[in-house]
């Protein structure tokens, strides 16, 4: 196992335009999204809003839409975008031969 | 080949030697030889039999456009007149770093003083069953081309895996010759790393209309066959003969030499600014080196590498910096186009035309006033111009009105004002081409009191059809009329010009038959759409094409997603379907079974009469819903814009006052009408007397039972604004008030707006309008209803037994679990 990253699995396993989630005991989830052009990005599972699971919102173009209250959430910074102030932390993720690799220091940060 | 003599020993200069007579390799020798050609002695080592020649044109070869002699960038001329010694068709199998030598694999040794490692890629073969029986290969060098041009002389069936840009030329050079090509990808749109999703829909249009048969989400299970190659079987069990298998699906850096060497090597093999790896004596470049985390498969990057790298050999180094890409093509005779990133996202800002009669799509990102990427298909003739706005980081903001028209539109006379490049132009310039509408007609028609978009649409026609020319009128409007302008009907959202009732006329009169295709001949602004416009298309789509529409999860509100409701902490909750609000003892156990088993907080009952358990966790909905339809219940489709409940009183079976059997009524309405998708959410009540215990008149469709029949009720609400329902009109008898009820709600659904609820809907359309359609004519009702029942054949599956049997249960598991002492699941 690589030191700094986690692997979770094949790109494909995240539907484009889609989420998955992993799972992190003691704290937040971690959703990880593919956008319809096939990019990976992870955020925190908490919209900053009212903490709505942003992995079950609908995703369009490079920002997903809060399943609770329609924000938008930036899924390369994590800002709210529009009228919107707030920001979820987001998670760094690289893909390696298929692989989601998502940087293991900021998910022991979640956890902790 | 033959072995050429190597240089003689009494040449005492330094001895660079290159690993790879491929492009990379040669064009890093002629970037050395231009600087200084009598610096170093050169020999080359070959893998294939032949001079280096231009390996991306061995689809023109494949096509019959073009023969080998055509694309040999150097012949063997070249290498004898700049005293090259080529060794071809005898790889190197090995570096010995400590004594500077490389061996091939026929037994020759050679020293070197410099070494360059330029070995390219090897295709990714993917590890399926049958991968090695003959009649696979890959399209990576001239031998490949050489086996596919020899099975397309047999003719034949061939599947070519991998419908990214390569396995696209594959199989458009084999339908070429002859063959019946299909094209399987993995992904869910076609070369999506350079296309975005409307690009990659289109160019699978134009595909198919060659005669290819392309299938997409397609996942190889196994290639089939016992001596050689007879098919592939796809893991959703099709089976596709084939006489030929082309894998396409990528390419991986060639490293096995550097990394035997012990060089570092992580993707590709590892290089510094200079193109040097770990080792100082030993060079790479092309293909397979890693540099800066990035690893390359174009040209123009490799390109680059070699410039820095001929200025190290010669010490006036440079340094490379890494590569900005674009990637310019035709595939099959299509012209597409796409330069940096094109993803979106922060900040960033979309331009976008789309001309669906010329078959033209063009995206411009930008972020801070400059362009960061470009998508075009159809028409790339702007390709470099973007391209080179890009690199150059230019801030476009003064030309950004007219940016997506190209350069020659924006360079025009410096009309940066859209405004003033309409005012410019002569009366008989034509504005609308669908229509054939010149400015003169427009701006008549407007001097005659046509003072919104809408008005000139509907007398002069101007873009009245596909709307491209909307932003004209409404700049013509605003030029002849001032502030006087009427803003026009309300669009979808600010992804397009275009409002409900239009997209929806367009979707039936034009058949189409996906999101996408929508999208593009509707000339949407954005890639792919917003939450607001993607339901509704999806939901559209559903209405126009019962049983034929492939529902598109990703554009669903994630209730309609999980069927089930989100809760403000995150959990669902489930409401099973009662009918008419009549439950038994069976069912009641299996509730409060479930209750207990997975720790539901709360159980309410609701006010459409049946019970709602909350706080289920979404992992657990799929079990929850197992033992729920064990007790024979289904979903209540609680969550969605759809049939919700039909509540009811006990009517004449129990009730001292009931007229009619309401209870019965109601429950074969809702086996009537239950898991029909819907504008939005929709009550029915039955009330077996005028008392009204089952409050029908505040819901979407009411039926108050009366002596003499059935009092049938539409359009109330008892939402924020109660409105209380509308009389239809009487029935006498149960079929009829079933059948008037399928019909309003088809009628409903075909008409209304997305979200749009009965009240708000017949108050804008008018009571006397639906009468129209639904009592004074009767072969119209009739034809309703039978559309409602068509529909329903393909919707009365219940989604939580589809998904409690394992349907979509990606939804519902996490895609990994870790705890800090790193168990993973």
């Amino acid at each position: 196992m690589n030191a700094d990253w986690l692997d979770i699995g094949w790109v494909d396993q995240i539907p484009a335009r889609g989420s998955r989630t992993v799972q992190v005991a003691g704290g937040d989830d971690i959703a990880v999204f593919r956008t319809a052009e096939g990019k990976v990005f992870a955020l925190l599972d908490r919209c900053p809003h009212k903490h709505g699971r942003l992995s079950q919102g609908i995703v369009h173009g490079g920002a997903v839409a809060c399943p609770l209250h329609n924000w938008r959430i930036s899924l390369a910074t994590g800002e709210a975008l529009g009228e919107d102030k707030g920001c979820t932390p987001t998670v760094p993720v690289k893909i390696d031969g298929g692989r989601v690799l998502i940087c293991r220091a900021s998910v022991l940060k979640a956890a902790a | 080949m033959e072995h050429r003599p190597l240089s003689p020993e009494a040449d005492t200069r330094d001895h660079l030697v290159v690993i790879g007579n491929g492009m990379a390799g040669c064009r890093a020798v002629e970037e050395l030889l231009a600087r200084d050609p009598a610096r170093y002695r050169v020999t080359i080592f070959g893998a294939e039999p032949r001079v280096n020649y231009n390996r991306i044109m061995l689809s023109p070869v494949l096509a019959g456009e073009k023969g080998f002699d055509d694309i040999v960038i150097n012949d063997a001329e070249w290498y004898a007149a700049n005293g090259i010694a080529l060794v071809a068709g005898d790889p190197v199998a090995a570096i010995d770093r400590g004594a500077k030598t490389v061996t091939t694999r026929s037994g020759v040794t050679e020293s070197y003083d410099r070494l360059l490692i330029a070995t390219g890629s090897d295709p990714f073969i993917i590890p399926v069953p049958g991968k090695d029986l003959p009649g696979v290969i890959a399209f990576r060098d001239m031998d490949d081309v050489g086996t596919m041009l020899a099975a397309a002389e047999r003719g034949g069936s061939a599947v070519v895996i991998g419908g990214g840009l390569l396995g696209l030329e594959a199989a458009h050079g084999l339908s070429l010759r002859g063959m019946k090509v299909t094209v399987l990808h993995l992904m869910p749109t076609l070369m999506e790393r350079q296309l975005d999703e409307a690009a990659g829909w289109l160019l699978k249009q134009a595909l198919e209309a060659r005669g290819q048969t392309i299938l997409t989400g397609a996942d190889t299970a196994e290639i089939t066959g016992d001596t050689k190659v007879e098919g592939v079987r796809l893991k959703d069990g099709t089976l596709i003969p084939a006489d030929l298998v082309v894998m396409a699906v990528g390419i991986r850096p060639a490293t096995g030499l550097a990394r035997d060497a012990g060089l570092a090597v992580g993707r590709g093999i590892q290089v510094d600014d200079h193109m040097v790896t770990s080792d100082p004596a030993i060079l790479a470049v092309g293909e397979c080196v890693e540099h800066d985390r990035q690893v390359y498969g174009l040209v123009a990057p490799l390109w680059d590498m070699c410039r820095s790298l001929a200025d190290g050999l010669v010490e006036k180094p440079s340094g490379y910096r890494g590569s900005v890409t674009s990637t310019k093509l035709k595939v099959s005779g299509i012209d597409v186009f796409s330069a940096g990133d094109f993803s979106g996202g922060d900040g960033c800002e979309d331009i976008v035309l789309r001309d669906a009669a010329r078959g033209v799509y063009k995206r411009v990102v930008l972020k801070d006033d400059r362009i960061v990427g470009a998508v075009l298909y159809g028409d790339t003739a702007d390709g470099s111009w973007y391209f080179d706005l890009l690199k150059k980081q230019e801030d476009v903001s003064g030309l950004r009105d007219l940016l997506i028209f190209g350069q020659a539109f924006a360079a025009g006379g410096g009309a940066a004002d859209p405004k003033a490049a309409v005012a410019a132009l002569s009366d008989d310039a034509e504005i609308c081409g669908c229509n054939g509408v010149t400015k003169g007609q427009v701006v008549s028609c407007i001097a005659k009191g046509a003072c919104s978009l809408d008005a000139v649409r509907a007398t002069c026609k101007a873009s009245a059809s596909c709307g491209s020319c909307t932003g004209l009128v409404e700049n013509l409007l605003a030029l002849t009329l001032g502030d006087e302008v009427q803003s026009g009907p309300k669009t979808m959202c600010q992804c397009t010009s275009f409002g409900h009732d239009d997209v929806r006329r367009e979707i039936v009169a034009q058949a189409m038959r996906s999101i996408p295709e929508v999208m593009q001949k509707l000339h949407w602004t954005t890639p792919d759409g917003c939450s607001s416009c993607r339901p509704a298309l999806n939901y559209y789509l559903l209405c126009a094409l019962p049983g034929e529409y492939e529902d598109d999860q990703q554009s669903r509100f994630v209730n309609e997603r999980l069927h089930a409701n989100i809760q403000k902490d995150g959990t669902y909750s489930v409401v099973p379907r009662m009918w008419g609000g009549l439950t038994n003892p069976r069912e009641l156990r299996a509730i409060a079974d479930v209750v207990e088993k997975y720790d539901a907080p709360m159980v309410k009952v609701t006010g459409g009469q049946r019970l709602d358990i909350f706080g289920i966790k979404k992992e657990d909905l799929p079990a929850v819903w197992a033992d729920l339809n064990a007790a024979g219940m289904v979903s209540g489709h609680a969550y969605g814009k759809a049939l919700r409940t039909v509540k009811t009183c006990v009517g004449s079976e129990w009730c001292r006052f009931g007229t009619q059997d309401s209870t019965g009524l109601g429950v074969k309405i809702e086996r009537m009408s239950w898991g029909s998708w819907m504008p939005h959410k929709f009550k029915i009540a039955v009330s077996g007397c005028p008392r009204n215990c089952a409050e029908a008149t505040i819901k979407d469709f009411g039926i108050v039972c009366v002596d003499s029949g059935y009092e049938l009720h539409v359009g109330g609400n008892g939402g924020i604004h109660v409105r209380a329902t509308d009389l239809l009109c009487k029935v006498a008898t149960e079929q009829e008030a079933m059948d008037h009820c399928a019909a309003f709600i088809q009628l409903y659904r075909e008409e209304a707006r997305y979200l749009e609820r009965t009240a708000p809907w017949i108050e804008r359309v008018g009571l006397a309008y639906v009468q129209s359609r639904l009592l004074e004519d009767d072969a119209g009702r009739e034809a309703l209803r039978a559309r409602f029942l068509f529909s329903q054949s393909f919707s009365q599956d219940d989604p939580w037994a589809q998904r409690a049997g394992g349907a979509e249960a990606e939804h519902h598991a996490p895609m990994a679990r870790f705890t800090p002492q790193e168990e993973w699941a």
